[in-house]
């Protein structure tokens, strides 16, 4: 009995078939056109397409466009075209009328505040008094772990708008340190008179070499990292809504969540619609508000990702409360590593903004002499206002 | 031609290519799309392009990318000192205006960089395109340019069409994300560091006089070597070098002598850190395990 699904009799032939996995594999979060079913078939016909593993060599090459796409892609063709011998009735899916999961309402739960300007998720910025009358609600904490937590309930377009032009600003701050004095360069936008002139003196008066000179752009890209533990699921709407901003204000930036592990969401986060990107991202954040390693999460960042995106000219923002599970021996080392590839590190501790508050948990205290800056952020607004601070970094 | 012909033609060029890599540059061949190669340094991306370009006989245009790599170093430049001593020379001779203003902007006058080199040979030359994620984003949209038209404005001489197309290899090592569009363009594979039997195989054909049982301790105590948690994880080059080092030096079993075997992995381990983490004893217990 052969591995291959047997196509039903009423199949109308092979390019339908590679429609379908096409359309399969888009189902499946692929980025594929009609331009790909096209390229895909002219590759059939270039290799043996009656052996399974070259079809399946020759459609990885066409399909695939990025490593996770090509590590995705060996289940992703099993599933269709190596069913077991089933016999799959619909080649091509029909255009879905159920609602699909990247349709989202987004309605704000809008029936638990008393009527003040603040909702549910955001709290009253206004300065005034509620109109309630403060007896408030207890929210029980979950001890459980809720895995596969849709953030876009956290989250809304129009608070996301909102971070974005905080994260943008902020961008800004990082990024425009230009100077006003040109420099000599090899390649500038304007001649160096003085130079040219000066070196044409060796040429007898012809000016050979022209010299051009720039302005120096001394860019910052921004790697942020954002804890979504248990403890820090308060915060996390702001501070997602903060990330979902960034990545779309900023080209060169780059984002990350981490709980007991750690996934980069740049990806995700750079989708056009926002609402799906941040439903993307949940998808990946799996384990959302449990526990947290964080020693263990940047440990891994360090030796990981940081080898690739981080230099001297990022800056590292980590958004967390410092509460580790780990002892923080493992987070001191992870941000020395860090340290060492010359960037910037901030930390933005949500309960550093109560009164009373000191650095006593393990890894905070740990982490303090690595940091260039320690500052509360718990809503939008202390995010803007750590502009002016960024920029004298 | 099959992929299986150029599997072996690419065997007999020295160069052990994986069924994966094969399929995906036999149809980059046949369909005429450019092929991007992603992987970690060292694997042999940069090799495929120079050995294709000897199987089929071609030449290679190579173009390396770098942090702030401009269109008109990639594509073309005029050159300069030659136009001005052609006007003076011809401002000696009474000559002026338009004539020497036609004459300085000709093809004569253009220095071809290795983008417009590549659309004007008379054979389909291979066109390697070196770590493209070092370039940034704007020349990754002129590129994609050049590389769904085939032509390149001069804006002084008109448009310059391809007589022929190249064969493009793209290579990235992954330090930035490359944009969707050029990832649409180009077909893709992931290149990974090779299996215990492909790396034989490879060490057998750039070291034929090596006898099999040392080759297979080198090659399984790299692959133990590269399970370790590293800063720089050796490459092919590397195993090659390595292997070159102990065939100098007229050790035939890496069991024989630990002090040895521990100098020479200088050619191994490349950062002060790793040369500290992998100690004599250590080199000795991966010796072991790969045995």
């Amino acid at each position: 009995m052969s591995r291959v699904t047997r196509f039903a009799g009423r199949d109308p032939g092979p390019a339908s078939r590679i429609a379908g996995f096409i359309a399969h594999l888009r189902q499946n979060g692929l980025r594929l056109g009609v331009a790909e079913v096209e390229l895909a078939l002219n590759a059939m016909n270039e290799v043996n397409a009656v052996v399974p593993d070259e079809c399946r060599r020759a459609l990885r090459a066409v399909c695939t466009g990025c490593t996770d796409e090509a590590e995705r892609f060996d289940t992703l063709f099993d599933s269709f075209w190596m069913d077991a011998g089933r016999v799959k009735q619909k080649v091509v899916p029909k255009a879905q009328a159920a609602p699909r999961d990247d349709v989202h309402s987004s309605r704000q739960a809008k029936g638990q505040d008393a009527g003040a300007s603040g909702s549910a998720t955001a709290p009253d910025t206004s300065g005034e008094e509620a109109e309630s009358d403060g007896t408030g609600k207890l929210i029980a904490t979950e001890r459980r772990n809720l895995s596969r937590r849709d953030l876009r309930d956290l989250v809304s377009a129009d608070e996301i708008a909102e971070a974005e032009a905080v994260a943008r600003r902020m961008g800004a701050a990082l990024r425009d340190r230009r100077s006003r004095r040109r420099i000599a360069a090899r390649k500038g936008d304007r001649l160096h008179f003085r130079k040219t002139i000066r070196q044409s003196l060796a040429t007898g008066g012809e000016p050979l070499r022209l010299l051009r000179k720039h302005r120096p752009d001394r860019s910052r890209k921004i790697v942020a990292l954002c804890d979504v533990s248990g403890s820090m699921s308060v915060y996390a709407q702001v501070f997602l809504a903060f990330l979902a901003g960034l990545m779309r204000a900023d080209k060169d930036a780059d984002a990350y969540l981490f709980h007991t592990r750690l996934v980069r969401i740049t990806e995700a986060l750079r989708d056009k619609d926002t609402m799906r990107a941040i439903g993307r991202m949940s998808l990946m954040a799996d384990g959302f508000g449990g526990g947290s390693k964080i020693g263990l999460s940047l440990q891994r960042f360090a030796d990981t990702y940081a080898r690739r995106f981080v230099d001297g000219r990022s800056v590292v923002i980590i958004l967390s409360d410092g509460y580790d599970t780990e002892p923080p021996a493992a987070l001191s080392a992870a941000l020395a590593k860090l340290r060492k590839r010359g960037c910037k590190i901030i930390w933005l501790n949500p309960l550093k903004g109560w009164a009373d508050y000191a650095p006593v948990a393990g890894g905070m205290a740990a982490a303090l002499p690595y940091l260039d800056l320690f500052r509360p952020a718990n809503t939008l607004a202390d995010l803007a206002a750590l502009e002016p601070e960024l920029v004298a970094l | 031609m099959t992929w299986t012909d150029l599997q072996s033609q690419l065997g007999r060029h020295g160069y052990v290519a994986s069924d994966d890599l094969t399929v995906a540059l036999h149809l980059a061949l046949a369909l005429e799309r450019p092929l991007l190669l992603e992987g970690a340094a060292g694997v042999g991306k940069t090799d495929i392009a120079r050995t294709l370009s000897e199987v089929r006989d071609t030449r290679l245009i190579r173009l390396q990318c770098y942090e702030g790599l401009d269109a008109a170093h990639a594509i073309y430049e005029w050159n300069y000192q030659r136009q001005l001593l052609t006007i003076r020379a011809a401002a000696e001779d009474g000559e002026t205006g338009k004539t020497v203003e036609d004459r300085i902007f000709s093809r004569d006058f253009l220095l071809e960089r290795p983008l417009l080199a590549a659309i004007t040979q008379d054979r389909r030359p291979v066109l390697l395109i070196d770590e493209i994620d070092r370039a940034d984003e704007e020349f990754e949209a002129y590129l994609l340019e050049v590389l769904s038209e085939y032509q390149v404005s001069v804006p002084e001489l008109g448009t310059i069409t391809a007589t022929t197309k190249p064969i493009v290899i793209l290579t990235s090592n992954g330090t930035r994300d490359l944009s969707d569009a050029l990832r649409r363009r180009c077909l893709y594979t992931y290149v990974d560091y090779p299996d215990m039997q492909t790396e034989l195989a490879i060490l057998k054909a750039r070291c034929p006089g090596i006898e099999a049982r040392l080759g297979a301790q080198i090659v399984g105590f790299v692959q133990k070597l590269r399970e370790e948690e590293l800063e720089k994880t050796p490459g092919i080059a590397e195993m090659l070098d390595f292997a070159a080092a102990l065939m100098g030096l007229g050790i035939a079993d890496l069991t024989d002598d630990p002090t040895v075997l521990h100098a020479t992995l200088s050619t191994l381990l490349k950062t002060q850190s790793d040369q500290a983490q992998i100690t004599p004893d250590v080199a000795a217990r991966i010796v072991g395990k790969a045995a």
